[in-house]
């Protein structure tokens, strides 16, 4: 039941997601990719609970290095992004 | 379910919901910032979440990651140039398919259940061939390795012989999860993959290929999700999924080629037909170039990365302010795929100061060409071929075009008269109200800025 019940949220997200990004202007295709990219770093969630068993086995190394590069995605994808908008202004007056 | 696993699922549902409206805010320049900073604050949310787990014994590891992932996020954020925007989301796209493949093969032991072994494998193969395809992405646009197409006799066949080895060896480690030499060949054949993958689509399809990478980059993380039974990585990981589809779509659709054709035929590398362009090709100097300048009311400019090459935009900017001054109109005209990455001349032209409502869409801009005095041609090739239009048998034939020969005048900044980045002749240059102004964009333009002056 467990993974018709992941499915479904797998359909309902994808068909959200589509609706949401068709939205987006041309303008606005970069700092949407690069802050896409940081929420594609939401494998750090998953990341961090391997990388905590203290098991010192292979699968709390894999883990810590999961954390490691998903938090380059989160951290630099967001601040890039952030960067990027502070420099979209409209026309004064 | 305990409490603190409730408050940790409700978290969850929360920060899916500010993934989802700091999205929403992205489809407005006026409240896109606030959109991404809601987004990031989800993001935070997630992984305070995560952090509270009960099954966390120590944070060590855990501290130490998020510390040297953060640092190097941070200073890569801070230091990238805006015309290397598209190699940093390149990297940044394998280094989330690597993260996934790791969360996958570190979910092998607590897995239970073949559908959780499927996904497993789901995950190792996207996220392992995003990861390799990223790279060569990487190498390609920042142009480490060459950027043309790589194409041998036989490339499909090696590659079907792939696909085919990652299907039998996720199929054996299914049954045999205990053997790890299935999940090693199915790691090693995913990374060749994601190789074999990119090195065949030119260089000028890379806004297609970095789109779908992005696209990659979440539909592992949403395997991974799976593999962990994790609702905020498969919701997390299909909206960027879904994003990465749009960006591709739109990519594709204005390069009026399919999906397929891009990833399959090594576009970059063909030989355009003998064809003879007619005409001549004549040259203007910087002097002439302004005093026709001087003289127009409607100017139209068109960057592409030769801008960003050059690094014009801050010069351009100065012209723009200078002909506004001396009573023209001036709009930037954007092709969908002028760049390396898919907005990639909004966001240099938006760190010059040029207001992003002075930037026109190709379909806003190409029905008020006719009234345009002088169309400027900074660096962009492909996108304003009129052999697009015009010649049958030009492999760009019916690729929409920023149509800059209707209007009167065409100025071409142009280094040299090499071809452009897909290697293909452009019949523009050899136009009756074409006039090719040669040599280093940003120098060209501040030659004019000083005629003005």
């Amino acid at each position: 039941m467990e993974a018709v019940f992941l499915t479904f949220i797998l359909m309902l997200a994808i068909f959200l997601g589509f609706e949401l990004i068709n939205k987006v202007p041309a303008t606005l295709h970069t700092p949407l990719m690069s802050g896409a990219n940081a929420i594609s770093g939401i494998t750090v969630v998953g990341a961090i609970g391997l990388a905590g068993t203290g098991q010192q086995d292979m699968a709390n190394w894999l883990g810590a290095g999961a954390v490691a590069l998903a938090s380059i995605n989160v951290v630099g994808g967001y601040m890039v992004t952030d960067r990027m908008l502070a420099m979209f202004k409209k026309k004064e007056g | 379910m305990d409490a603190t696993q409730l408050l940790i699922q409700l978290a969850y549902v929360v920060s899916a919901a500010l993934f989802i409206y700091g999205l929403k805010l992205l489809g407005s320049a006026d409240s896109a910032r606030r959109g991404n900073m809601m987004s990031a604050v989800g993001m935070l949310l997630a992984i305070v979440a995560a952090l509270l787990d009960q099954g966390i014994i120590e944070y060590q590891w855990i501290l130490l990651g998020i510390v040297v992932g953060g640092v190097i996020g941070a200073a890569a954020a801070r230091l990238v140039q805006m015309t290397s925007m598209p190699e940093m989301v390149a990297l940044f796209n394998g280094f989330g398919g690597m993260a996934s493949l790791l969360v996958g093969a570190a979910a092998i032991s607590t897995a239970t259940g073949t559908f959780t072994l499927v996904t497993i494998v789901l995950s190792i193969l996207i996220g392992g061939l995003t990861f390799t395809g990223s790279l060569i992405a990487y190498g390609k646009l920042s142009e480490t390795i060459g950027s043309g197409a790589v194409l041998f006799r036989g490339q499909q066949i090696v590659n079907s012989l792939i696909v085919a080895g990652i299907l039998a060896s996720g199929v054996m480690f299914c049954l045999q999860p205990e053997n790890p030499q299935w999940l090693y060949l199915v790691i090693g054949l995913s990374l060749v993959f994601g190789v074999m993958a990119v090195i065949p689509i030119g260089g000028a399809d890379m806004p297609v290929v970095i789109s779908l990478l992005n696209s990659y980059s979440g539909l592992a993380a949403c395997a991974a999700g799976f593999a962990i039974n994790n609702n905020i990585l498969i919701v997390a990981g299909s909206l960027v999924g879904a994003a990465g589809i749009i960006l591709t779509q739109i990519m594709c659709k204005a390069m009026n080629r399919s999906l397929s054709n891009v990833l399959f035929s090594g576009f970059g590398s063909v030989s355009s037909g003998e064809e003879t362009v007619e005409g001549e090709i004549k040259p203007i100097s910087v002097e002439d170039a302004y005093y026709i300048l001087e003289a127009a009311s409607n100017v139209a400019i068109i960057p592409g990365y030769g801008m960003a090459v050059a690094q014009a935009q801050h010069v351009v900017k100065e012209l723009t302010e200078i002909l506004e001054r001396n009573g023209a109109e001036v709009n930037f005209g954007i092709h969908p795929v002028a760049g390396r990455m898919p907005g990639h001349m909004n966001v240099l032209l938006a760190e010059a100061d040029v207001p992003y409502d002075q930037l026109l869409e190709m379909d806003d801009i190409n029905p008020r060409m006719e009234n345009v005095d002088v169309a400027i041609v900074i660096g962009a090739n492909d996108v304003v071929n009129p052999a697009a239009r015009e010649s049958e048998s030009s492999p760009i034939y019916g690729m929409p075009v920023i149509n800059v020969d209707q209007a009167r005048t065409v100025f071409v900044l142009k280094r040299s008269m090499a071809s452009g980045f897909a290697g293909i002749e452009n019949p523009l240059f050899y136009k009756e109200n074409t006039r090719m102004l040669f040599g280093d964009a940003k120098e060209s333009i501040g030659g004019l800025v000083r005629e003005f002056a």
